[in-house]
């Protein structure tokens, strides 16, 4: 299965993944927009988005879900609101209640609440988005720090 | 003094509907040009200090900023022009010589613009590539006059070591210290993927690139910097630097800042001394030491790899060149006053040498007039920016040309022309780590085979065009050019017709 | 009324149908696709997910979205399930469960995840009050639901996590809550006095009061009288949440070796043949302390489920995971604790726009512990990782570690293998 890894040396720190991820699961992308889709999707706010960087001096990398093949953040799940599909690691925000189990279980530090707090949220590889396609924040990535690789 | 205050060349145009504070624009750039403005809570940008490499406007995800040129003029006039009149302030200030990046700017015949490709028409057909052969394999080095075989058939003549190439384009010397390890890398591998080679420069060859040997040239110039035998024996050729196109008749000089860790040991100096090439080679001052030199490489490499000589392209290039091809050298390499380079002065860049077409044409005419032509070949260089400035440096009588402008473009860089600095911000023309990392050979090798597989399509399209399916029969086929808008003069050393005759 | 028994087979019976018994029904089924299982609970609904009744009052879920798994989940693993109908007796000797309507089922393996019941201490006069409620169960919530009224007073025994997450379900449909514990703080079993503090001090924010160090001598029908202030405290409705009890006794009866909950191996093997047992009924390893305990919590449920279900089809699994972990959570102020709480403790506190954060680590033989998080609780996993892991922490930044939980505290080669490819960790796997 395709899967984000990363490539640390390359990553600059641009947080553009970050930005990319934030417009992608928006909702509001709109084909041909030429980018004041984005504009509209995110100005003024403060971004909440799946993958995130952590940097410190000169050193950068993207964290963002590993859609583990046992995902202890869907044994844990107290709502059955996490489950995999064809190896990707999905939250039902329907069903989530918001508990934080995932949080405290993810190794990776990977699942963080949805704006507002009261559900969960992480990286689908854009799966609702893009059926499959390369998820946002790789295609936005201009140093192939991160990939959709099968590996 | 208020007189040295200039008013920003470029001028950071910010569309504040598209802009979303992301602030890539501020960690990208190196000069320090946009910040956050916290009181207003938008993005600024400080003009003065912007050179125009647009790594932030490829970056920006909204599309929100874009570099024009600033309207600020003084009242200038055709004799003095902005340009001018500012390095007068400048040298006023300073009392320094002017240095600039890049090739030369000033606004000189390009000839490659002023030459038209002949193509067929009913009587000689044309051919198309994609179904039938091309050849684009070229061979430099010396070629025996005639080939002698045994009675058996098989050839007997002694055979010079000749370096093989898929197409005719290889990419030109650029050192190890002016450009990253990672652009180096990346030419390295893009040579190899591609059949051809890239060229170290005077710096040296990291120990990392030495597996990519066989698709290497090994300069060796006057500051003899990291060379050795081993070094000598590294590559597919060696090629002996007198001159460079960007900046005739002077040395170089890096600074002792930029001699650190990696750079330091492959020069072979020690840290943070200067690296200064003299501007001749201290044990060159006529063709017979040239020959000298020539040998004693041969010698230490058994023989086995070509010679380059590689000259700048000045007024009486075709006698050097004459005087080069007797001096054992296999390949001769002619750079053009529009070549590139990492730091040159202003004054000599800009008015030092002759462009590269006039000077590969006389050369082509003088060994061939000399009955010397098969014992060297010629690459050209000194911008060559396309497909069909190859084709046309081919028709002109060149074997190969070589590409370093072309190649760093293709890598990313956007031509700011601030290499000097050393804050190249698409890592490139730059040693500072955080910088270097920008540039992955992954992406940029890829590009570098992209480049010349796109060319190497148009070149077999020209080709066919016009007839003809190999390389060989282009070469110094000026037939295939005509000139348009130049003088009987100028037509007469490129050796061509004008457009109608 | 059949004269006759009726009589079940199956190759693998699962008793429960919570947590313990879906992990094992899932592990079952990723070793053998075919086999048939039948599944046995008390309960008549459809799984359901316990923790989540707390958030049924407070109206984040409803039925239909708190059920555990799926509608088909049942038809999609091939379960037949006999609901509403309790296991009795088990007779591990002849493979057999009878059922409370007499009737028997053979086995060939057997879960039992039988849960845990609410302890209610005895107390004089707990029969005169009406309007009395635990708090465990789908049943409990919906009585308490229909019970409460924006006129109601309620006290609840236990300011546990059973006791605070009830209160914080019902705190704003009534009128007042008031909290008595025997303990001097609040979550006593997760929190040190600071953490407890804050998280106290926060809900008394909330509006709710509590009666600590206290607990009530006697009941008499609206009025209950405190043991040591001697304080009569009026309620109308009354929620007694001091605690749970492993359900033992199907399993003990039948001879299993048993603690204060049965005992299992790390296979989730009970002592008895083809037994095996997951849940708040067991006492499994702690991988920290390396004791035997209880750990009552849903994912280390699901988790023996899914061991016990991978070994019952045949697979060698061991669960060696088993780890104190909790977060629990009021109206957005989250606390999250793991491990044990030995060795040095390391605390930090904060104030944001007077939303207090509590943090402590604890670290004992250069290894992180255990520990608690109040307020700030981002990326905890990270923490909890180090705790199961045991990775010793001189192999770390652990400076940075303390600032926050970051994957840049460890070496970028252990990053490489965490972000670059699949984690070892990740790839053990099954062992056919």
């Amino acid at each position: 299965m395709k899967r984000v890894y990363v490539q640390e040396e390359w990553c600059l720190g641009c947080h553009l993944c970050e930005y990319a991820c934030a417009f992608a699961n928006s909702g509001q992308e709109k084909p041909g927009a030429g980018g004041l889709d984005m504009s509209r999707a995110l100005k003024g706010r403060k971004i909440n988005p799946r993958i995130k960087i952590e940097e410190n001096s000169n050193r950068s990398f993207a964290v963002s879900c590993r859609h583990c093949e046992e995902p202890v953040c869907q044994k844990s799940c107290i709502a059955g609101a996490i489950s995999v599909k064809d190896g990707v690691v999905h939250i039902d925000q329907n069903k989530c209640v918001g508990c934080y189990t995932c949080v405290l279980v993810c190794p990776y530090g990977a699942v963080m609440p949805a704006e507002g707090g009261q559900v969960m949220q992480k990286c689908e590889l854009c799966t609702e988005r893009l059926n499959g396609g390369t998820p946002a924040c790789v295609a936005a990535c201009p140093n192939r720090a991160i990939v959709f690789e099968e590996r | 003094m208020a007189v040295d205050f200039f008013y920003p060349e470029y001028e950071i145009v910010r569309d504040q509907n598209r802009c979303i504070n992301c602030r890539v624009c501020e960690r990208q750039c190196a000069n320090k040009v946009h910040a956050l403005d916290e009181a207003s809570g938008k993005m600024c940008s400080d003009d003065s200090k912007c050179v125009n490499c647009h790594r932030c406007v490829s970056m920006c995800p909204t599309r929100a900023l874009k570099i024009v040129k600033s309207g600020n003029t003084f009242k200038t006039n055709s004799n003095w022009t902005n340009d001018y009149m500012k390095e007068i302030y400048r040298q006023a200030n300073s009392g320094g010589v002017l240095l600039s990046s890049m090739g030369n700017p000033a606004d000189f015949p390009v000839y490659w613009d002023k030459i038209l490709i002949n193509a067929s028409q009913v009587t000689n057909p044309s051919i198309d590539p994609l179904r039938e052969p091309m050849e684009t394999r070229t061979f430099l080095g010396k070629k025996p006059e005639k080939i002698e075989r045994d009675t058996e058939g098989n050839i007997i003549t002694k055979m010079e070591p000749n370096l093989e190439l898929a197409l005719p384009v290889l990419f030109g010397g650029m050192s190890y210290g002016a450009i990253s390890y990672n652009a180096h890398a990346s030419l390295a591998q893009a040579a190899k993927a591609c059949g051809t080679f890239y060229n170290t420069g005077e710096g040296g060859l990291h120990k990392d690139f030495y597996k990519y040997g066989a698709n290497t040239i090994v300069q060796v110039a006057s500051g003899r910097f990291g060379v050795y035998k081993d070094y000598l024996n590294a590559g597919a050729a060696i090629e002996i630097k007198i001159g460079q196109g960007a900046k005739p008749g002077i040395g170089g000089h890096l600074p002792g800042l930029k001699i650190v860790g990696d750079i330091s040991q492959t020069r072979m100096i020690p840290q943070g001394t200067d690296a200064i090439s003299p501007a001749p080679h201290h044990d060159i001052y006529s063709i017979e030491d040239l020959h000298q030199l020539v040998y004693s490489l041969k010698e230490a490499t058994d023989y086995q790899k070509p010679v380059i000589v590689k000259i700048a392209a000045v007024h009486n290039v075709a006698a050097i060149a004459s005087g080069v091809a007797r001096s054992g050298a296999d390949i001769i390499a002619i750079d053009g006053f529009r070549g590139g380079t990492g730091a040159a002065p202003t004054r000599i860049r800009d008015n030092v040498g002759i462009p590269i077409e006039l000077a590969l044409a006389s050369v082509d005419q003088r060994l061939r007039e000399e009955g010397i032509r098969g014992n060297i070949s010629v690459i050209c260089g000194g911008s060559i920016r396309n497909s069909t400035d190859v084709v046309k440096a081919v028709a002109l009588g060149a074997d190969a040309v070589y590409i370093a402008t072309a190649a760093l473009l293709a890598m990313g860089c956007h031509l700011c022309r601030s290499c000097h600095t050393g804050n190249c911000n698409w890592g490139i023309a730059t040693q500072k780590p955080e910088l270097v990392k920008r540039l992955n050979p992954e992406i940029a090798t890829q590009r570098l085979i992209n480049l010349l597989h796109a060319w190497e399509h148009e070149i077999t399209e020209i080709m066919g065009g016009m007839g003809i399916n190999s390389i060989e029969a282009l070469r110094g086929n000026r037939l295939m050019l005509r000139g348009i808008g130049l003088t009987e003069k100028e037509l007469s050393i490129l050796g061509i017709k004008h457009a109608g005759e | 009324m059949n004269k006759k028994a009726k009589e079940y087979s199956a190759k693998y019976v699962v008793i429960g149908n919570s947590a313990g018994a879906v992990g094992c029904v899932e592990g079952i089924r990723r070793a053998d696709p075919e086999n048939e299982i039948l599944l046995i609970a008390a309960e008549p609904y459809h799984t359901y997910s316990r923790p989540l009744i707390s958030y049924l009052l407070l109206g984040r879920t409803d039925e239909q979205r708190m059920k555990y798994r799926p509608d088909d989940f049942y038809t999609t693993n091939k379960v037949q399930t006999l609901l509403g109908t309790a296991a009795v007796e088990l007779d591990a000797d002849n493979h057999q469960v009878r059922l409370a309507d007499g009737a028997v089922v053979n086995y060939e393996k057997l879960l039992a995840a039988c849960g845990s019941v609410p302890f209610v201490p005895p107390t004089k006069g707990l029969d005169t009050v009406e309007k009395r409620f635990t708090f465990m169960s789908l049943d409990d919530a919906k009585a308490l639901a229909a019970a409460i009224t924006p006129e109601s007073r309620v006290l609840v025994v236990g300011a546990g996590l059973i006791g605070l997450k009830c209160v914080e379900g019902i705190a704003e449909r009534v009128k007042q809550v008031t909290v008595i514990d025997l303990a001097d703080r609040v979550l006593s079993s997760i929190l040190n006095a600071e953490a407890a503090g804050v998280v106290q001090r926060y809900l008394e924010s909330r509006g709710i009061k509590f009666v600590l160090g206290d607990c009530v001598a006697e009941f008499a029908q609206n009025t209950a009288l405190l043991q040591n202030s001697g304080q009569k405290l009026e309620f109308d409705v009354l929620v007694m949440a001091v605690g749970v009890r492993p359900k033992t006794a199907l399993l003990t009866a039948a001879g299993a070796a048993a603690d204060r909950g049965v005992l299992v191996d790390e296979h989730c093997r009970t002592s008895l043949a083809d037994v095996y047992a997951a849940g708040d009924c067991t006492q499994g390893y702690d991988v920290v302390s390396g004791e035997q305990r209880i750990l009552a919590l849903l994912p280390n449920a699901y988790m023996q489920g899914e061991c016990a279900g991978l070994n019952m089809a045949g697979r060698e699994r061991e669960y060696l995971d088993g780890l104190a972990l909790n977060s629990i959570g009021f109206w957005g102020k989250h606390i999250m604790s793991a491990g044990v709480y030995q060795g040095e403790a390391l605390v930090q506190t904060g104030n944001v726009d007077g939303d207090e954060t509590y943090k402590c680590l604890f670290v004992q033989d250069g290894r992180l512990m255990g520990y608690i998080l109040v307020g700030d609780v981002a990326r905890a996993g990270i923490y909890t990782n180090l705790v199961h892991s045991r990775q010793p922490l001189s192999e770390l930044d652990w400076q940075l570690l303390q600032v926050k939980p970051q994957l840049m505290a460890f070496s970028q080669a252990e990053r490489q293998q965490k972000l670059g490819s699949l984690p070892a960790a990740d790839k053990k796997g099954d062992r056919a």
